[in-house]
């Protein structure tokens, strides 16, 4: 070990910012804003960050009304006739149904399907000093993979530009959205969500419990329709016009996809897999399986629908520090821990400091905060910005902050330590800064 | 007494060599081996490869809340936590008590996963000070 006194940190403490005292009003001034406000994909918040949803809402209302118009035409028409003549539970059953398939619905659409938060500056600089190894400041690199093996299967990580990092497997970035969602199924505009790893056994209890909600509805009319005809033989031309014939076509494109997707959650695949046909024998000398699966499909279908929930990895809730404009700042500064103080400008300029200092302004970071910690205290944070692209300088504060709130409301994570809350935000769509190599 | 500096941070990558699991690599970075051994970085990976794996670990208790979960459309988790969430809490604590007896003491630091998307092991690492000499 070498012969040098470190400095203990001691993570809870937090040293007094020399901040003047108009600084501190002025951030007290400012509404402190939530991470969902300043987030950079294309999604849209509701309910103050506890509902996202993709920027369009695609058909999301139109399958709703659908849902409900129909079941409403069900409950008004042909179960009064039903109850009296068969029994009192057709109407039980098809309120069951209908509530189970509008509420996976809802979940579907208003659950943050697995998107994975952008990669924070120093993280891309690191992978970019890692795959860079020629190349000037200017030029684009061409895109890169990475390829590992899984279960001694060859599998290709994608470098996702937008996200600046490498995508896990079964990854893909979303261009409705804007984001890259884990185990990214399809993007569907009748839930108006995209498909990913944390919503799919919602999305597939929607489209099953539809299918049968479809299926009882039109056995239920079908019947109705026989016992009237039994009695009148008039009324058949009338309920021939019905919407019968739409129904029944509606039916088997429901129970298609049910069947369809029924099949992939068996064999471990997702609809984006199965369309371009990343598992399927295209060598003739390799057999090239799938993976992710188990082989077994009771172990593949209780992993997909059974298996633990993950948490979501987007802060939507936490609140972002407050940015303050500093001029005065040095070009060379870089991004602080928390508990540093604001003017300690003697930062040493260290060749991996430089490509840090170069990087463009846009952070992003998860911050845990316990609630009512009072070691959590105001300090300054300062930040870089790439001297080339012309961004002004941001110092940030921290601030006491919510616990985290995940769509999930029940997800609290009690932050062991101030000190490992990193304050940064996400200024929106920041310019593109060209990569330096380190020499 | 002025705060220390941070003169580089070092990320640890994930591991997807057994699929989509939660699991970080192991290989010791070159830019620890002043402040860290080998041994001390080692366990403290393993360990919280072991506790993701625990949190995503495939068994009788995870199928029971999924299952009990469908069955009430998925409504329960609005008022339980889920046992993934649970052992977050349990790696929150001890990436605390690993930064408080270990990183801290040798001018590292580091960050919880779950604050990086579960991307890297983000290890910040300090300037280092001798006595008398300053910056």
């Amino acid at each position: 070990m070498k012969n040098c006194e470190y400095q203990q940190i001691d993570p809870r403490a937090l040293s007094v910012s020399p901040m003047s005292a108009q600084n501190r009003a002025e951030m007290k001034a400012q509404r402190s804003r939530r991470k969902w406000e300043v987030f950079p994909g294309k999604n849209r918040f509701f309910c103050d960050g506890r509902i996202i949803v993709a920027r369009q809402s695609g058909v999301l209302p139109l399958t709703l009304g659908l849902i409900v118009v129909t079941c409403g035409l069900f409950f008004a028409f042909d179960c009064p006739f039903l109850v009296e003549h068969l029994t009192v539970f057709i109407p039980v059953i098809g309120g069951v149904l209908f509530l189970f398939a509008v509420i996976s619905l809802l979940r579907t659409s208003f659950t943050d399907p697995g998107i994975l938060p952008r990669a924070t500056p120093e993280e891309a600089a690191d992978i970019e000093k890692q795959i860079d190894t020629s190349g000037s400041s200017t030029y684009r690199p061409p895109p890169r993979t990475k390829e590992i093996l899984i279960n001694q299967q060859v599998v290709k990580l994608k470098y996702c530009f937008t996200c600046k990092m490498f995508r896990p497997p079964r990854t893909s970035h979303c261009s409705l959205c804007d984001n890259c969602v884990e185990r990214f199924d399809h993007h569907c505009p009748w839930v108006g969500n995209c498909v990913g790893k944390r919503n799919y056994r919602f999305f597939y209890s929607f489209i099953i419990s539809l299918s049968f909600l479809t299926s009882f509805i039109f056995g239920c009319v079908v019947t109705h329709i026989t016992l009237r005809s039994q009695e009148g033989k008039s009324l058949i031309q009338a309920i021939q016009e019905s919407p019968l014939v739409i129904c029944f076509f509606s039916i088997w494109s429901i129970l298609g996809l049910s069947g369809f997707h029924t099949y992939l959650v068996a064999s471990n695949l997702t609809t984006n897999e199965d369309i371009k046909g990343s598992w399927s024998s295209k060598r003739c000398t390799e057999e090239s399986g799938n993976p992710y699966s188990y082989n077994n499909i009771i172990t593949n279908c209780c992993v997909t629908l059974c298996g633990p929930m993950p948490p979501s990895l987007i802060d939507r809730r936490g609140f972002v520090p407050l940015v303050e404009a500093s001029p005065a700042a040095s070009a060379t500064e870089i991004e602080l821990p928390p508990f540093l103080a604001k003017n300690d400008s003697n930062m040493c300029t260290r060749s991996t400091k430089d490509v840090l200092a170069r990087m463009v302004h846009a952070f992003d970071s998860r911050g845990l905060c316990p609630p009512g910690t009072p070691k959590t205290t105001p300090v300054g944070v300062e930040v870089s910005s790439s001297p080339s692209a012309g961004c002004p300088l941001f110092s940030r504060s921290s601030r006491k902050r919510d616990s985290l709130h995940s769509s999930n409301p029940a997800f609290r994570l009690a932050s062991p330590s101030p000190s490992l809350s990193r304050n940064t935000m996400i200024l929106g769509e920041g310019p593109d800064v060209g990569f330096i190599p380190i020499p | 007494l002025r705060p220390p500096a941070v003169s580089s941070k070092v990320f640890v990558q994930r591991d997807y060599g057994s699929g989509t699991i939660s699991k970080f690599q192991t290989k010791f970075p070159s830019e620890l081996e002043s402040r860290l051994d080998k041994q001390q970085f080692d366990e403290t990976i393993q360990t919280l490869n072991n506790l993701y794996a625990e949190a995503e670990k495939l068994g009788g208790k995870s199928y029971l809340e999924g299952c009990l979960a469908c069955l009430t459309a998925y409504t329960i988790f609005l008022c339980m936590e889920t046992h993934y969430e649970k052992v977050l809490k349990k790696i929150s604590r001890y990436i605390k008590d690993q930064n408080e007896k270990i990183y801290a003491p040798r001018g590292l630091l580091l960050t919880d996963p779950i604050e990086r998307g579960l991307r890297v092991v983000e290890i910040t690492i300090y300037e280092d000070r001798s006595i008398g000499s300053g910056r």
